[in-house]
């Protein structure tokens, strides 16, 4: 279902074509990041820590490198120390030291599963072999596994030097809490006084992988001359370019990445574990090398989000209105520092009007995994605190939850604590829709129940570039610098069309290698629909006015009397004089006799991301003897701005929601008291199947965000923030009992009704 | 150690190859014969990526040595089309946006026709069961599921 506040006349805008990429899908032949084989090829394999947190004392390799078949053996030896320095990486920051020490690990091991060592050998059993015969002498640590106790004054310290940020004057003893992270608007003491009703409660999430079904994986080769050659799966491969060139001591010039069809990314897929290594093997051993991570690898090595704790604190008046948020998170942020602790305190309380909002942040390392961006990063976590308690408000003031919402709803105008003023935005709209939604006022049977739940995100711009040649049959070739994760060539083959009035089917999007394109920065954030989107426009508007100069040109009249209109050149007029309209095929045709051929480029840093807004709905039932919870309805709504591609629109839409129901029921890594990952592999970590959903609704609400022409405004992240929150109102509207830790798996929820709390 | 010499048939064509004893099927079909289609996204039987035919029965490739193939008839990804005539659950998978990063695709796609050659009108809560073993993290299962009715109905429809 669509809804739109304005009748568009769009012929492709809106439509769900087949996607161009589609057939080499659906026959095996899309080559992935571990279907390249070239010649010579050597096999790359990474040996990694069984402790999480050690000292390494010394590592012999000479027993691998011994070892017939084996062509290269790396360490830190082979890894330039970095300097300590900060870039923007996605919506998250780097740290290229870090990067350098989690690529493999220098001195000190600081996770299960930390890479060590690597070997690159003329085959699989070989390497694997070589990597047993690798000699570790590690001095075990004490280590840290949770957030609060890594807070604790006698807690394990990971990094001798992190002195904490963002607070004054900085410590004098080092700690595991990198920053501290603050918002503030208003005065929350004068709003807490004004309330009739205060709730405050503390929450708990575990970390939760993106768990993309394609492990991580590399090809590289270095030539003799110092250039190189990466072939990968990754949402960013110009941000691969710039990390390995780096690490690598290269010029930018001498490395040539292409971005493989990506088996999903979520944001997993934005930084680099084994692209690096597979660099360092090649250049060592003279050959290329594939390096492919295994799924035990993927989870104890890569991702995932972080988990956290959080304290939540809302007044409200008699009648409904918020008159203060208050909020403290702790999300850990694995080894390194730098989890997404300033979108996630920035988005708690932004999808409301008020005044008075403080929230605090720490941004705190322990010895797991370093946390990757995944999907809104951090917004979930702090959202999933902050409705659960609304949901609470609204059954003490027995006022309807969506009401209560509607109350309160940032609209237009509205000054959101973390920044900005609002500009138009739909998620009044949205309320509405899932208000007069039939599932929301469909009956429910015993020990069911349902919940509502919101969710913010900014969506973001950023640099992107796009180019379009017109090819001798009219037909179009359009390149973009973004990797498609999901359907994008689809949507930028349909802006191009609907710009130029031509056939979508005539457009050809290929995702180009960073040697033939200029800089685009990484997919993520629900940007590329709109910033890259923009600049194949902008690119498409380019070849209008080329096309109509080159019509201009065969008519012997000035450019301003011809008109470009449903992919023809028309004379604009009576005056313009009397000619036959002339086609992109007619004019393609003719290119080389009008001034050669006809291509352009634009590259642009989009401005103006346009906020995105949803609402879910979840009925659940409850099994009050196993504590099992059954999603048997849920419909999410949205609102996108404009959907390009529709289908695509409302799967990224199911897609999220469902890694979101997955994160709420499911999914946590489990530790042992050793500090192991117990549950490495998809038979315990368990992500939705098939069985366990039923269809998921969508409601595609459209407020255009002024600032595209299309009115585009992203909607990858927006779908995972509300599931947990709507889940677990729903349980608590199932069976009166607040879940306050996440996953609300059996065993707990079995445990919260026999404790009846 | 020395390699084993294999005689199968691989979607239709007599197919010889010598593996490794510990190599799967799966990586035979990847590596040595180089049919990428089937892809490896945990190899321990949990995702279903890897999903093949074997004498008609649907496996998980990473789950079979390259050994066990002998003499029997893998079915792969690669021969799901007839020539350039794509097989109606590929041709459905793409009308109705069934697929977004695509690496689980192939798996489903063979589960799928596995389904419906055993069971050709099977309701929603039989196709979510059949396919509980193939895992995808991009769709929420929504279009695949609705994907594979359409096509079962319209193939009830054709044969009828």
């Amino acid at each position: 279902m669509t809804m739109t506040s304005e009748t568009k006349d769009y012929k492709w805008v809106g439509t769900s074509p087949v996607r161009p990429d589609g057939n080499d899908k659906v026959t095996g032949r899309a080559m992935f990041g571990a279907d390249l084989m070239l010649p010579g090829m050597l096999v790359g394999k990474v040996l990694r820590s069984p402790h999480a947190h050690a000292t390494i004392k010394s590592i012999d390799t000479s027993k691998a490198e011994a070892l017939p078949g084996v062509k290269a053996v790396i360490t830190s030896d082979d890894v330039e120390d970095m300097e300590s320095a900060w870039v923007a990486a996605g919506e998250l920051q780097l740290n290229y030291r870090d990067l350098s020490y989690n690529v493999m690990a220098n001195g000190k091991v600081l996770y299960d599963g930390h890479a060590v060592a690597a070997v690159a050998a003329t085959s699989s059993a070989i390497a694997n072999a070589a990597l047993d015969l690798i000699d570790v002498d590690y001095e075990v640590l004490p280590h840290v596994i949770d957030v609060e106790e890594a807070l604790e004054p006698d807690a394990p310290i990971l990094h001798d030097d992190m002195f904490t940020e963002g607070v004054t004057p900085t410590p004098d003893k080092p700690s595991n809490v990198f920053k501290e992270f603050d918002i503030a608007l208003g005065d929350v003491e004068a709003g807490f006084a004004k309330a009739d009703l205060i709730i405050e409660r503390k929450f708990k999430s575990a970390p939760v992988h993106q768990g993309y079904l394609e492990p991580h994986a590399a090809v590289a080769s270095f030539g003799e001359d110092g250039q190189a050659e990466l072939w990968c799966c990754t949402q960013g491969h110009f941000s691969v370019r710039a990390y390995c060139a780096k690490l690598l001591g290269m010029d930018i010039a001498d490395l040539r990445v292409t971005a493989s069809e990506i088996g999903g990314g979520f944001g997993g897929k934005t930084t680099v574990y084994l692209e690096p290594v597979a660099l360092m093997l090649s250049r060592k051993a003279g050959k290329p090398v594939r390096a492919v991570m295994t799924r035990e690898d993927v989870f104890r090595a890569s991702g995932p989000t972080s988990g956290a704790t959080s304290w939540v604190k809302v007044g409200v008046t008699n009648d409904g209105k918020i008159v203060a948020g208050e909020a403290i998170f702790k999300y850990q942020a694995g080894a390194f520092a730098g989890s997404p602790i300033g979108p996630g305190c920035m988005c708690a309380y932004a999808p409301y009007d008020i005044e008075n909002v403080k929230v605090k942040g720490y941004d705190v390392v322990t010895n797991r995994p370093k946390v990757a961006a995944y999907r809104a990063p951090g917004a979930p976590i702090s959202e999933h605190a902050v409705e659960s308690v609304l949901d609470e408000i609204s059954k003490k003031l027995g006022m309807d939850p969506i009401e209560l919402r509607e109350k309160n709803a940032a609209r237009e105008g509205t000054q959101a604590a973390y920044g900005p003023k609002f500009g138009p935005i739909g998620f009044a709209d949205t309320l509405a829709a899932a208000k007069a939604h039939p599932h929301y006022s469909a009956p429910l049977g015993p020990n069911q129940g349902r919940g509502v739940a919101s969710g913010f995100w900014f969506n973001i711009g950023g640099s992107s570039s796009a180019t379009v040649n017109v090819n001798e049959d009219g037909t179009l070739a359009l390149a973009t610098g973004s990797p498609d994760i999901g359907g994008s060539r689809a949507s930028m083959a349909i802006m191009a069309a609907e710009t130029l009035g031509i056939d979508a089917t005539d457009v050809r999007p290929i995702v180009a290698d960073t040697a033939s394109i200029a800089y685009t920065f990484l997919t993520g954030g629900s940007r590329v629909t709109f910033a890259t989107g923009m600049a194949v426009i902008e690119a498409s508007k380019k070849i209008a006015l080329e096309l109509r100069e080159r019509a201009a040109k065969t008519w012997d009249i000035s450019v301003d009397a011809v008109v470009w209109e449903d992919g023809k050149a028309t004379p604009a007029g009576a005056n313009a004089g009397e000619f036959e309209p002339l086609s992109l095929a007619d004019l393609a045709a003719k290119m080389n006799q009008t001034g050669g051929p006809i291509s352009t480029a634009v590259s642009l840093n989009a401005e103006g991301a346009g906020p995105g807004f949803g609402t879910h709905i979840c009925d659940v039932e409850v099994d009050r003897e196993t504590g099992a919870v059954k999603i048997l309805r849920y419909t999410a709504v949205q609102d996108c701005g404009q959907a390009i591609h529709k289908a695509y629109v409302e799967g990224q839409i199911q897609g999220g929601a469902v890694q979101g129901i997955g994160w709420a029921l499911n999914e946590e890594y489990i530790y042992n008291d050793e500090g192991r990952l117990e549950n490495a592999g998809f038979l315990d970590y368990r992500i939705p199947v098939a069985s366990d959903l039923p269809m998921i609704d969508t409601v595609i609400v459209e407020v255009a965000n002024p600032n595209h022409p299309y009115g585009v405004r992203g909607v990858g992240e927006v779908p995972i923030i509300p599931p947990m929150g709507t889940v677990a109102n729903a349980i608590d509207s199932a069976i009166g009992i607040r879940m306050t830790e996440l996953p609300m798996s059996p065993p707990k929820v079995l445990a919260a009704l026999d404790n009846g709390s | 150690m020395a390699k084993m010499h294999v005689s199968t048939t691989v979607n239709g064509e007599p197919t010889e190859f010598l593996c490794e004893p510990q190599q799967t099927i799966l990586d035979v079909l990847r590596d040595e014969l180089r049919l990428t289609g089937s892809k490896e996204g945990c190899s321990t039987g949990d995702c279903g990526a890897c999903s093949v035919t074997m004498d008609g029965r649907l496996v998980c490739s990473c789950l079979v040595l390259g050994a066990e193939a002998e003499g029997h008839e893998i079915e792969t990804i690669e021969g799901m089309a007839d020539g350039d005539t794509l097989h109606p659950l590929q041709q459905k998978f793409l009308e109705r946006a069934a697929l977004q990063c695509g690496i689980c695709t192939p798996g489903f796609l063979i589960a799928a026709k596995s389904l419906l050659e055993r069971n050709p009108n099977p309701s929603e809560t039989e196709v979510r069961y059949w396919l509980a073993g193939n895992l995808c993290r991009c769709t929420g299962y929504d279009k695949i599921i609705r994907a594979v009715l359409e096509c079962a109905a319209d193939m009830r429809g054709a044969s009828a």
